[in-house]
């Protein structure tokens, strides 16, 4: 079913690039932020398309799981002011548009070039499997677990160091909120906490 | 017709020129840049995963991986500075990112 392929590979390739400009001449940066779940959740199509199904379920689960609602979260907590985000918005649209179009056209002439041939394959570093024998998810552990694991190691340092990161960057003390002392706590004696007191019958303190 | 490498890079190329045409045009919106980024980075998966697939080789879908990781890792901390720097400021625009004054 060639036809149903092209015409899947269409309707992904025409949503991703649609969503992609959407996201950015969007004014409204919530706006911005939908549309770039849209992007992703049709690049995934497109990725499934090439038969790339770990990715493309990754894609789906990191991007718009945990990306992009942290955009989402990050916009919606900062409670911009519109108005000064719209204001000279186009002063730089003329040279960008210029750039645009040189980079465009530099893509196009390499991608339409005959620099690809899809028969070359004396530089492959590792065959793909045929996806009816080993699944995807299976033929890609087994190269990133042998040959690739010590970039696989690298990629988890990667992700360790941004979320100290983060977290050091963002964490806040807030002045006036009652906290555990536990120094002051070890540090206490009977002396310190305890006071003795005679008290007379019939008398109160 | 049928759907080749072309087609794909093509995406690929128009996703990665819209991004960087994205950081022209929202000079006051460190948000929207830090999308478009987003954008260039899946269009280098995109040409990463199409060649994977049209010539054979499952590392395009490996190092697609990385990317997708080191993206990840990008975006946090990049959020993580701007709420910072939004604390600090209060606003968000590019052009008053001139504290040092270098």
């Amino acid at each position: 079913m060639l036809g149903l392929q092209a015409l899947f590979f269409y309707l992904f390739a025409l949503v991703t690039v649609g969503s992609a400009v959407s996201v950015v001449v969007a004014r409204n940066p919530v706006h911005a932020v939908l549309f770039l779940i849209l992007t992703f959740v049709s690049a995934a199509g497109l990725f499934l398309l090439t038969g790339a199904e770990f990715l493309a379920l990754i894609l789906i689960v990191v991007y718009v799981g945990a990306v992009a609602i942290l955009f989402l979260f990050v916009v919606m907590m900062l409670d911009l002011d519109l108005g000064d985000i719209k204001r000279g918005a186009l002063d730089y649209a003329p040279i960008g548009a210029i750039i645009g179009v040189i980079l465009l056209a530099e893509l196009i002439i390499v991608v339409t070039g005959n620099y690809f041939d899809p028969q070359l394959s004396v530089a492959t570093a590792m065959p793909t499997p045929p996806l009816a024998e080993v699944s995807n998810i299976r033929a890609l552990g087994s190269v990133l677990y042998t040959r690739y694991v010590f970039f696989f190691q690298l990629a988890g340092l990667i992700l360790f160091v941004a979320m100290i990161g983060a977290i050091v960057l963002t964490l806040r003390h807030k002045e006036g909120i009652k906290r555990q002392s536990i120094p002051r706590q070890v540090a206490r004696t009977p002396e310190t906490a305890i006071e003795i007191r005679k008290v007379q019958s019939g008398k109160g303190l | 017709m049928e759907v080749g490498l072309g087609h794909f890079l093509t995406v690929g190329a128009i996703l990665f020129v819209t991004g960087v045409f994205g950081i022209f045009l929202n000079r006051k919106n460190i948000i929207t840049i830090l999308m478009s980024v987003e954008l260039i980075l899946l269009a280098v998966n995109i040409n990463m995963v199409a060649f994977s697939a049209f010539l054979n080789d499952l590392v395009g879908q490996v190092f697609a991986l990385f990317i997708l990781t080191v993206a990840a890792a990008e975006a946090a901390i990049g959020l993580a500075i701007l709420v910072v720097f939004f604390r600090n400021r209060g606003s968000i625009a590019v052009e008053d990112v001139n504290s040092m004054k270098g």
